[in-house]
């Protein structure tokens, strides 16, 4: 701003023109983004299309392994499948998401049965994200302002063993000793669900019965990304400490609170943000294991629902989805981490 | 060793570049081993691999039978059975030191084939730049970018569900991690002056990547293997529990399939379900550790730290 404001008066004509100047190159830096992004995402439907279709044999075969089918959707699947592969491909890229072929497994059109899984799963991994995001930054902090002491030991332990993990092992473990019941506590949580029968959403009881079915599955997701946005944010905070400014900001006479507060912690939180919002793409891709485990009505558990069958159309939609959702909150991390930071912008 | 032995009194440049790398292998071994961290991962990592090697000779491999099980379903862990049995009567400790055998079989040659790749991919980009590394640098960040599990098991599923299959796949999609780092290196040691002499003396691309650039970068893949390993392994369990791994051979996380499909939770089977997560827990820190202490030990800035 001082160096800015230095050449007022004297060549407006100039300033104006690096104003132009970086503009251009802001929207050039944007626009590069965005077409890595979209170059990304049609790698994906190429990608999605050709997996399936690698495979030696009758695709016929591939997609309904032997199972018995009712003739008319099986002639529809001969129909669609029995076209010249360029022919399909042509169709494919045309509109990715269009409904050609029915889900093998439950015989009906792919999109409408994730549009019905994916509340379930925005709620559970949102809730999650969100609650450890909270904790985890927290603990970062505490853990980086004073690395090596004993709070940064227990935590990282701690962090890095809950990192060692499977996160649906940690399910199964909570569910075996909180839901089932073992080593003397009593089941205290439902096994598995989202909902108890009888119970609808609307009401006040269903809400709760809800939330006391999102306990443990909540729970588990929640130490997972736990683990992994405290062990960033401490390593980002670390990074900070022997920084000039905070010397500064000491030598004011601040409280190392306010220090740390104020000025490192703004800092330091960058990495740690972006790695959260790369994973709000993980929100739609949910947790297939951990909802598998707590049979979770979300598209992690229609996924391993797919993966069972294995059912070809649900799981090209589900991975095209998964992806498109990723990227989609990759790029934007990528643009929201150039508006935050001025370093990395042009 | 070899520092003494030239017969001229004149060494030459090859003996003291061997008398060199062994000199630096043995400052490698000691700084190692006075890592505690390193020290604590290795120990866990050899008795894994030692009951592995010896699985055979423990655990009679009929008992795996399901017809010739000895005891009977979801018994306590007893004198008998130290883990406790499982749905059939099998015993839970031979089935796991079996299925050590699977889990780091495929852990490593995951691996293998993760490091291949992104060491051939790094070093290419970084030694070629230009348009092939644009295409290569491209390839590795659609990986990066595109979710691990669920590209694992679509391509899994098409493939079929077999050991083999599982290795391939998760050879296929750990590679990029690797490639970026070996090519930031390959970078750094391109701008060196020995490779520069090498490029006057006429030395070919692949002369001066495979003498020149690939012993150079080889410390730093060396550090990542022990990483990617940890990593394949969780892989591994995650692929083998949603029933993508070859049933007839479990690892750990097939065997946490089995006792998930047969209800060994709501059975309360603690036995069952915890001590496969142990094992892996346990093996996926020590690969950690070992890959830490040896990041620290090889990256010289963290070392005057250390």
């Amino acid at each position: 701003m001082a160096i800015q404001s230095q050449g007022f008066g004297q060549s407006t004509h100039a300033e104006k023109r690096s104003w132009f100047r970086r503009n251009r190159d802001l929207s050039k830096f944007v626009l590069a983004k965005l077409g890595g992004g979209v170059l990304t995402l049609l790698f994906v439907v190429i990608f999605n299309f050709f997996l399936f279709r690698m495979m030696p044999g009758d695709p016929v075969g591939l997609y309904n392994r032997g199972r018995n089918q009712d003739p008319v959707q099986l002639a529809k699947l001969r129909a669609a499948l029995n076209r010249p592969i360029w022919d399909q491909f042509v169709t494919y890229m045309r509109n990715p998401f269009a409904e050609t072929i029915d889900s093998t497994r439950f015989s009906r059109p792919v999109w409408g049965l994730i549009g019905d899984r994916l509340w379930p799963t925005v709620l559970l991994v949102g809730t999650a994200i969100v609650l450890a995001s909270i904790i985890g930054v927290w603990i970062g902090i505490r853990a980086g302002w004073t690395p090596g002491g004993r709070f940064d030991r227990i935590s990282t332990g701690f962090t890095l063993i809950l990192y060692s993990m499977p996160e649906f092992w940690l399910g199964l473990v909570l569910l075996i000793v909180f839901a089932v019941g073992a080593f003397g506590i009593p089941g205290l949580f439902p096994t598995g669900g989202m909902i108890s029968p009888g119970l609808s959403g609307g009401s006040l009881r269903g809400v709760l019965d809800t939330g006391w079915h999102l306990a443990l599955p909540c729970l588990t997701l929640t130490l997972v990304y736990l683990a992994e946005y405290s062990l960033i944010m401490r390593a980002s905070v670390v990074d900070e400490l022997g920084q000039d400014y905070l010397t500064t900001a000491r030598a004011k006479g601040l409280l190392d609170s306010d220090v740390r507060r104020r000025h490192a912690v703004p800092n330091a939180l960058l990495p740690t943000m972006t790695l959260i919002f790369m994973n709000l793409g993980f929100v739609v891709g949910g947790a297939i294991t951990v909802e598998t485990v707590y049979s979770w009505p979300g598209l992690g558990l229609l996924s391993y629902d797919a993966i069972k069958g294995p059912d070809i159309p649900l799981l090209q939609a589900a991975f095209l989805l998964f992806s498109f959702a990723v990227i989609i909150a990759n790029v934007t991390a990528d643009l929201l981490y150039a508006y935050l930071d001025p370093r990395v912008r042009p | 060793m070899s520092a003494g032995n030239s017969q001229t009194g004149m060494q030459s440049g090859r003996e003291v570049a061997r008398a060199r790398r062994s000199a630096n292998r043995r400052r490698l071994r000691r700084a190692f081993l006075a890592h505690r961290g390193g020290r604590w991962g290795l120990g866990i990592l050899i008795f894994f691999v030692a009951l592995a090697l010896f699985a055979p000779l423990l655990f009679n491999r009929a008992t795996l039978s399901v017809i010739h099980a000895t005891g009977l379903p979801y018994q306590h862990p007893s004198f008998q059975y130290p883990l406790g049995t499982d749905e059939s009567g099998r015993s839970v400790l031979a089935r796991l030191a079996w299925g050590t055998r699977v889990s780091l079989v495929v852990g490593c040659a995951a691996t293998v084939i993760s490091m291949v790749l992104g060491t051939a991919v790094g070093i290419l980009g970084g030694h070629f730049r230009g348009p092939v590394d644009t295409v290569l640098n491209g390839l590795s960040n659609w990986f990066l970018v595109i979710p691990f599990l669920p590209l694992a098991v679509v391509m899994a599923t098409v493939l079929g569900p077999s050991m083999l299959n599982i290795i391939i796949v998760i050879g296929v999609t750990s590679w990029p991690g690797t490639a970026r780092i070996i090519r930031a290196q390959t970078l750094s040691v391109e701008g060196r002056p020995y490779l520069e002499r090498a490029k006057a003396l006429g030395g070919s691309d692949t002369h001066q990547m495979v003498k020149h650039v690939l012993p150079n970068v080889m410390p730093l893949v060396l550090a990542n293997t022990t990483l990617t390993v940890a990593i394949a392994i969780l892989a591994e369990t995650s692929l083998s529990f949603l029933g993508l791994g070859n049933p007839l051979e479990p690892s750990w996380g097939g065997i946490l399939d089995d006792a998930f499909s047969n209800g060994a939770v709501s059975l309360g089977a603690w036995w069952y379900v915890l001590s496969p997560g142990v094992c892996v827990v346990l093996v996926v820190i020590a690969f950690t550790l070992i890959g830490r202490a040896l990041e620290q030990i090889l990256d010289p800035r963290q070392s005057v730290v250390a």
